[in-house]
């Protein structure tokens, strides 16, 4: 195969532009969990479960989670771009990362949506 | 007055012909006291080495022939005081490009991801009588990008295109890119958006500013690389 530099893969942009996106999120989210969980009465059980139960901190909690994904994804890849040379591992690497990624995402709806 | 001193040097020294690795070699050079730059003291040096090898030309940081690492940074031999230098002064070659011999690299890649990004005026309309104007505020945005003089200074310091310099375009490249994409005169905006539209050919900048920390003629690649990354958001939303 003719080894070719092949320029302009047409994206990039997005998750630039989502990886900033999400570390915003993720910091508004942050304040917005501290003062929540200080704000508690007490710290039982009973009160931490009763803030997660909650339709709209369901649904906060569940979008900083796939902000953490999303941006955990980027990132990763970046490394695997970096560092690994072989395409084909790198694509498996990539593969990888993104079922392992998929997989938390259900997994934390599941635990959220389980309280 | 200055008188005669003695200065000590560490200098990357590798001969394909006949080094098998590269080494570090001790030097003392006299220098005189008119010699007042880094260059200087290289060419004292050659004088009394006639193998050591580096590329100079016009000693006055416009050719940009002379840029290595100096003590650890890159900068150029001819606008760096050699008194401001802590000795030893350990001189390497621009890290991260082939070593040709001694101090000289090998630029083909550092030049190749130049050209990538089409460095001159595409415009389509037919060539006016006298020139194409511009206002005074349109050509101040070209301020601060027209300088660079490819010395590779900021490219080799950038860890980005020490990884991917096959891939990744670079400081160097990134800040001529914008410097047409910033000019009035250029009409190929789009492509040149399209072209660097790419997770590695722009994105794998992080904004760590390595190339802002050592371009010898204090320009800013990063701030232009937000420019292009600013440029390419408007296009898209």
């Amino acid at each position: 195969m003719v080894n070719r530099d092949v320029v302009g893969a047409h994206y990039g942009l997005k998750d630039w532009i989502a990886q900033r996106a999400t570390a915003v999120y993720m910091a508004l989210y942050t304040l917005i969990f501290a003062v929540c969980a200080l704000t508690l009465p007490e710290l039982s059980y009973t009160a931490w479960s009763g803030l997660f139960s909650g339709g709209l901190f369901k649904f906060l909690s569940f979008l900083f989670f796939l902000s953490v994904f999303y941006h955990a994804w980027i990132g990763i890849r970046d490394l695997w771009m970096d560092y690994v040379k072989p395409a084909g591992v790198r694509l498996s690497l990539h593969l990888v990362t993104i079922f392992l990624l998929v997989g938390y995402a259900g997994w934390a709806a599941q635990i959220l949506w389980r309280l | 007055m200055i008188s005669k001193r003695s200065v000590q040097f560490k200098i990357y020294r590798y001969d394909p012909d006949r080094d098998e690795k590269p080494y570090l070699q001790d030097i003392t050079v006299e220098l005189e006291p008119s010699d007042k730059k880094l260059l200087d003291a290289l060419v004292r040096l050659r004088a009394k080495d006639d193998s050591m090898s580096f590329r100079r030309s016009c000693r006055e940081g416009v050719c940009g022939s002379d840029a290595m690492n100096i003590n650890g940074k890159n900068g150029l031999a001819c606008l760096t005081d050699v008194d401001s230098l802590v000795q030893p002064i350990t001189l390497r070659p621009l890290p991260g490009l082939p070593v040709i011999r001694d101090l000289i690299v090998d630029m083909t890649q550092f030049f190749k991801q130049y050209h990538s990004i089409k460095p001159y005026l595409v415009n389509n309309e037919p060539t006016p009588e006298r020139e194409r104007l511009q206002s005074p505020e349109e050509r101040e945005e070209l301020n601060g990008l027209y300088e660079c003089i490819l010395c590779a200074c900021c490219s080799t310091s950038c860890p980005s295109f020490w990884w991917n310099p096959d891939k990744f375009v670079g400081p160097a490249g990134l800040l001529a890119a914008y410097r047409f994409l910033a000019d009035t005169r250029d009409q190929d905006t789009n492509a040149r958006l399209d072209n660097l539209e790419d997770p590695y050919r722009l994105f794998r900048c992080h904004s760590i500013m390595n190339c802002v920390d050592v371009c010898p003629k204090n320009l800013n690649p990063t701030r232009a690389i937000g420019k292009i990354k600013d440029m390419m958001v408007r296009r898209a939303i």
